[in-house]
C-alpha cells in the first residue's frame, strides 16, 4: 500500500505539491490526471525518493520512504519512463537485464540474457531485438522495451509514466492492453500518470484528479463518468469551457 | 540622488556575481567530496572502468600525440632562434626536454582532453539527464554518481599520467626530428644531451600534474552534465561551461602545482 500524506513540494515561488493526500491499496491500479504542470510527475517521483517533498509523509506498507535501506526499498519498483529512458550504450537485453546483473540477488550473464528474452517475449517483441541498441528500435518498441525492463525483476509496485505519450493510437491501445495484464498477472501496485483517457480506461482500478497541487477528486474509474465534479467533467470530456483555465 | 542609486544597483551586481561564483565553488568543491566518497566505497564497476579507460585514454592517443609532436617541433626551433641570439643553440635538446616534460606536455595534453572528454562526458551525462535515464539508474538500485561519475573521474585521472608521458616522449622526438633534419644537429649529441640534462624530478611533477589535470577534466564534465539544464540548450550550456572550466582550472593548477614543485 502507498499512501501520500499531506505532500507539499515548491519550486521556488512554484508551489506545485500543496498538500497531496492520496492511498493506493495493495494490487490497485491507481491512474493519476490531470493537465500539465499540476505536479503528477513530481507526486509520483517523490514516492520513489527521485525529489525530495518539502513537507507531509509518504509511506509504503506502513514504512516511512525516508528511512531504512534504500536499496531494498527502491527493490520493490519498476518504473516505465515516459521516453523509455532506456540506456543508450547497453544493448536491448543489457537494459532490460540491468538490475538482474547488479546488486544482491545478481544473476550469470546467461541467465540474465535467458530472463530478459522471456521478458521481451512477454512484451511481444523476437529474441532478434535482444542484441540491437535502443536507436535502432521505434518509438512503440523503446516503451515495449522499458516495459519489459520495469517487470524484468517481478517488482511488487510498478510506475506508469505517461505510457502512451507519442504513440499513436494503435499503438497506445497495444501498450495499454499489456499494462493492463501485466498488473492482473503479477499483482502488483500500479501508479500510472497520464492524460490520455484511453489509458485511464484501459488501465485504472481508480482515477485520482490532480489540480492546482491538491487530488480534486477520486474514485473508482465506473465513478469517473457520474461524478459530478465540474473540474472532473472538464478534464475527461476535453472541454475549453469550466472551472479550469485554459490558457489561449 | 540618481548616483547614489547606479552606485547601490552597481555594488549590488558585484555582490551578486561574487556570492554566484562562492556557491558554484561551493557546489563543485561538494561534487568532488561525494566522488571521492564514492570511490573509496563499493561497489565498484570494474567494466564500466575498463570502458571509460578506453574512451578517455586510448581515443585520446592521436589528438595528444600530434599536439605533442607539432609543438616539440616548434619549440626547437623557437629555442634555436631565440638562442642564437647570445649563442647558446646548443641548449635545445635540454630546453626542448624539460619544457616539454615539465610544462607543455602535461599542460597541452589537459588541454586537448579538456576539448575531447570534458565535452563529451558533459553531452552524454546531460542527455541521459534530459531522457530521465539518470533517474532510471536510481529506480533499478544502482547510485548513478558510483555508476557515472566514479568509473569516468577514476579513468581520466590515471589515463592522463600515461597520455602525458607518451606526449612527453613523442613531443621530444618532435624536437629531435627538427634539430637534426632542420637545425643540423647531431643524433647522438641530440639525445645524449636530451638525456643528461632530465632529472627524476622533472619528469615526476609533470605526471602527478597530468592526474590532477585528468581529475579536473573528467570531474568538470560530470559535474555540468549531472546538473545539465533542461533541453537541448541546457546540455549545449553545459558542455560549453564543462570546456571552459576544466580549461581555467587546469591552468590554475598548473600555476599552484608548479609553486609547489619548484619553488620550496
Amino acid at each position: 500500500m502507498i499512501q501520500l500524506i499531506n505532500v507539499k513540494k515548491s519550486f521556488g515561488n512554484n508551489h506545485v505539491l500543496r498538500g497531496v493526500n492520496l492511498t493506493i491499496e495493495q494490487g490497485e491500479s491507481m491512474v493519476i490526471i490531470g493537465g500539465s504542470g499540476t505536479g503528477k510527475s513530481v507526486a509520483l517521483k517523490s514516492v520513489l525518493g527521485l525529489v525530495q517533498p518539502d513537507s507531509g509523509q509518504i509511506l509504503v506498507n506502513g514504512a516511512d520512504t525516508t528511512e531504512g535501506d534504500r536499496d531494498a526499498f527502491l527493490a520493490q519498483f519498476g518504473m516505465l519512463f515516459q521516453g523509455g529512458a532506456l540506456f543508450d550504450s547497453l544493448s536491448v537485453w543489457q537494459n532490460v537485464a540491468f538490475r538482474l546483473l547488479r546488486g544482491k540477488g545478481k544473476l550469470t550473464k546467461s541467465d540474465a540474457r535467458d530472463v530478459a528474452i522471456e521478458k521481451l517475449r512477454r512484451v511481444g517483441l523476437k529474441p532478434e531485438v535482444a542484441d540491437q541498441f535502443p536507436a535502432e528500435l521505434s518509438g512503440g518498441m523503446q516503451k515495449r522495451v522499458g516495459l519489459a525492463r520495469a517487470i524484468a525483476a517481478e517488482p511488487d509496485i510498478i510506475f506508469f509514466d505517461e505510457p502512451t505519450t507519442g504513440l499513436d493510437p494503435i499503438m497506445s491501445g497495444v501498450i495499454n492492453e499489456l499494462i493492463r495484464e501485466i498488473v492482473v498477472e503479477m499483482g502488483a501496485t500500479a501508479m500510472t500518470i497520464t492524460h490520455d483517457m484511453s489509458s485511464v480506461r484501459a488501465i485504472a482500478d481508480k482515477v485520482a484528479m490532480l489540480h492546482e497541487g491538491v487530488v480534486q477528486w477520486t474514485g473508482p474509474v465506473s465513478e469517473m463518468d457520474s461524478s459530478g465534479d465540474p473540474y472532473l467533467d472538464q478534464f475527461i470530456n476535453a472541454r475549453a469551457e469550466g472551472p479550469i483555465e485554459a490558457v489561449r | 540622488m540618481q548616483a547614489l542609486t547606479f552606485l547601490d544597483a552597481f555594488l549590488g551586481s558585484i555582490g551578486r556575481s561574487v556570492l554566484g561564483l562562492c556557491a558554484a565553488i561551493g557546489r563543485i568543491a561538494l561534487f568532488a567530496v561525494l566522488t571521492i566518497s564514492h570511490l573509496l566505497r563499493p561497489p565498484f564497476y570494474l567494466a564500466e572502468f575498463g570502458r571509460q579507460l578506453l574512451q578517455i585514454g586510448y581515443f585520446s592517443l592521436p589528438v595528444v600525440g600530434l599536439t605533442a609532436l607539432f609543438t616539440g617541433g616548434a619549440l626547437a626551433l623557437q629555442i634555436y632562434s631565440g638562442g642564437a641570439r647570445f649563442s647558446a643553440e646548443a641548449v635545445v635538446p635540454s630546453v626542448v626536454a624539460i619544457a616539454m616534460v615539465r610544462e607543455l606536455g602535461p599542460v597541452l595534453s589537459g588541454l586537448m582532453v579538456a576539448g575531447r572528454v570534458s565535452s563529451s562526458i558533459a553531452a552524454e551525462l546531460g542527455t541521459m539527464r534530459v531522457t530521465e535515464q539518470i533517474d532510471a539508474l536510481t529506480t533499478l538500485s544502482t547510485n548513478p554518481m558510483k555508476y557515472l561519475v566514479v568509473p569516468r573521474v577514476l579513468a581520466a585521472t590515471i589515463a592522463m599520467p600515461i597520455l602525458a608521458f607518451i606526449g612527453d616522449v613523442i613531443g621530444i622526438m618532435g624536437g629531435f626530428l627538427v634539430g637534426t633534419q632542420r637545425l643540423g644537429f647531431n643524433a647522438a649529441t641530440y639525445i645524449n644531451n636530451t638525456w643528461s640534462f632530465l632529472e627524476f624530478e622533472d619528469v615526476f611533477s609533470g605526471l602527478v600534474k597530468a592526474a590532477a589535470f585528468g581529475f579536473i577534466v573528467a570531474l568538470m564534465g560530470c559535474y555540468h552534465g549531472y546538473n545539465s539544464g533542461r533541453g537541448a540548450q541546457g546540455v549545449g550550456r553545459a558542455t560549453t561551461n564543462a570546456v571552459v572550466s576544466a580549461s581555467v582550472l587546469i591552468l590554475a593548477a598548473n600555476y599552484l602545482l608548479t609553486e609547489i614543485f619548484f619553488t620550496s
